[in-house]
């Protein structure tokens, strides 16, 4: 009965879904417009379910001492102030506790909440700062591991140096005096629509098959996974 | 050990010193690299243009996260320019997850200065975030209204002057996703495919590439492909006449220019050094 019910509902929803989208009728679109609201209130849910997963694992991550623990304070101290300080002070527009506060000890920020001040002075210098170390080991992994070592790696190679090149503008001033189809960047362009092109669209055909597949697998009850419990 | 062997074994660090002059030296002393732009960027650029002025608004959705700001900031600092500097209306909304909703407001806190005239609610909405990704795309489709009640700071939309006839996206002139993951595909099947919202992509040089099928096929109007996209842009409204603030994106072009050098240069020396070593280690072996 616990797999029935569930399985049921998905059945029902799936087939109901398919048949509303081929009758633009205002009965149909209602019961569409509907369910698109139920989908957002779901989703909002899931956000408890990440948290809660969140504190869960790095409570056990402090009570075991695991490897790291220390940060596991900071993680979860850092997302009870944001979420207080998101709360009650406003995300975009400061609260009337804002506004009082601000005015009583004469305070004004550029950024017109706490929030945004964290999110621009900390988040985004912390995120961009852990991205941008990334060119510096894609350097050093060159460096070592781009080996021309058999024929698909040279291949590789020209590719990666006439896309590299091709890309940026001293790409286009070393090759401007050539003719116009052997310029870099005209290349790098016929590359990316043709051979680079075929690829993904393979891809995404096979991506979009499988995504069928799936969701009528669920639909009829063969695939199982998302009820959990392994089978 | 022989010279080779001794610099396949070279400390990282000194890679990592050699990349962090090839990124500082350019933004110190910008070289003026020549920037030719491109069919995609134009494209983007001619549609936005094509939007009338006090006409339905361009939309914006500003799909990303801090990581991709240095990337995406610039196309999101360019398109405001634009708009704002021409009476365009612009839609802002804070991505479909909610790291874009700060880089909404902190874009929008960066730019607002240089236009003073600018009010929100009568030039631009910023509509702030919501969850359930396709189903807030999808939603738009039928009333904006219903899935964001009020904008981003309270206020309801029925109340704003900008949003009395926007209603959903038969409404809105052109949309862009600023993103730099596959979320773009997320507005092309639902926004594109299912309600006909004519469709642009700003997105980093990594994922540009996988755009290029839906490029192809008119699914996407115009693409703006990482900085260099941000720098073409750029170009375009400064010879318009739009801005005259700094080139960001031009100059990051410069770093990036050098930095791909030094890359080139440093794959050429480590495979000199590999097969070098080799066959010196060879030789010693035959000896």
């Amino acid at each position: 009965m616990r797999r029935k019910i569930p399985l049921t509902i998905a059945f029902i929803f799936g087939i109901v879904m398919i048949i509303q989208f081929f009758i633009p009728h205002p009965v149909s679109r209602d019961f569409y417009q509907t369910i698109l609201d139920w989908i957002v209130i779901v989703f909002a849910f899931t956000y408890i379910l990440a948290v809660t997963s969140l504190i869960r694992m790095h409570k056990g991550k402090i009570k075991h001492k695991k490897q790291g623990w220390g940060f596991s304070y900071i993680t979860i101290i850092s997302l009870a102030v944001t979420a207080v300080i998101g709360v009650v002070g406003g995300a975009f527009q400061p609260t009337q506790i804002t506004t009082w506060l601000f005015g009583r000890f004469n305070l004004q920020i550029e950024q017109s909440t706490i929030l945004m001040l964290i999110y621009t002075y900390v988040q985004i210098p912390m995120g961009a700062t852990m991205f941008s170390l990334l060119a510096f080991f894609i350097a050093s992994a060159a460096f070592r591991a781009f080996k021309a070592r058999n024929l698909t790696a040279i291949l590789l190679l020209l590719t990666a140096f006439i896309v590299m090149l091709g890309r940026v503008p001293i790409g286009m001033l070393i090759t401007r005096r050539l003719p116009e189809i052997f310029q870099l960047s005209n290349i790098v362009e016929w590359i990316l629509k043709y051979p680079n092109m075929a690829a993904q669209r393979g891809i995404l055909i096979g991506v979009g098959l499988g995504m069928i597949a799936t969701a009528l697998k669920i639909i009829l009850g063969v695939e199982r996974g998302y009820l959990g419990g392994g089978d | 050990m022989g010279f080779w062997e001794k610099l396949m074994k070279l400390d990282r660090r000194w890679v990592f010193l050699l990349i962090a002059l090839a990124v500082f030296i350019p933004f110190l002393k910008p070289l003026g690299l020549p920037i030719t732009v491109t069919k995609p960027v134009q494209d983007v650029f001619d549609e936005v243009e094509r939007i009338p002025p006090e006409g339905p608004p361009l939309m914006i959705s500003t799909d990303y996260a801090p990581a991709t700001a240095p990337e995406l900031d610039p196309m999101f600092y360019a398109l405001l320019r634009q708009c704002f500097s021409t009476k365009r209306k612009v839609l802002i909304i804070g991505g479909l997850y909610p790291q874009g909703a700060g880089m909404a407001q902190a874009g929008l806190n960066f730019i607002l200065p240089e236009f003073p005239d600018v009010k929100s609610g009568e030039d631009y909405v910023y509509l702030g975030y919501q969850p359930g990704v396709s189903a807030v795309v999808l939603s738009m489709g039928e009333e904006i209204r219903r899935i964001f009640p009020t904008d981003a700071y309270g206020v309801p939309l029925d109340s704003l002057p900008m949003m009395q006839r926007i209603h959903n996206y038969d409404d809105v002139a052109f949309m862009i996703d600023l993103s730099g993951s596959s979320i773009p595909m997320i507005w092309v099947m639902y926004a594109g495919a299912r309600y006909g919202q004519r469709i642009g992509v700003g997105t980093t040089a990594v994922s540009a590439a996988q755009y290029y099928p839906f490029l192809s096929t008119g699914q996407f109007i115009g693409m703006l492909g990482g900085l260099k996209g941000a720098a073409e842009y750029e170009k375009l409204i400064m010879k318009k006449g739009y801005t005259k603030a700094r080139e960001i994106a031009t100059i990051g072009m410069d770093a990036q220019s050098i930095a791909h050098l030094l890359i080139l240069f440093l794959i050429i020396i480590g495979n000199i050094a590999f097969f070098a070593s080799k066959r010196y280690r060879k030789r010693k072996l035959k000896v």
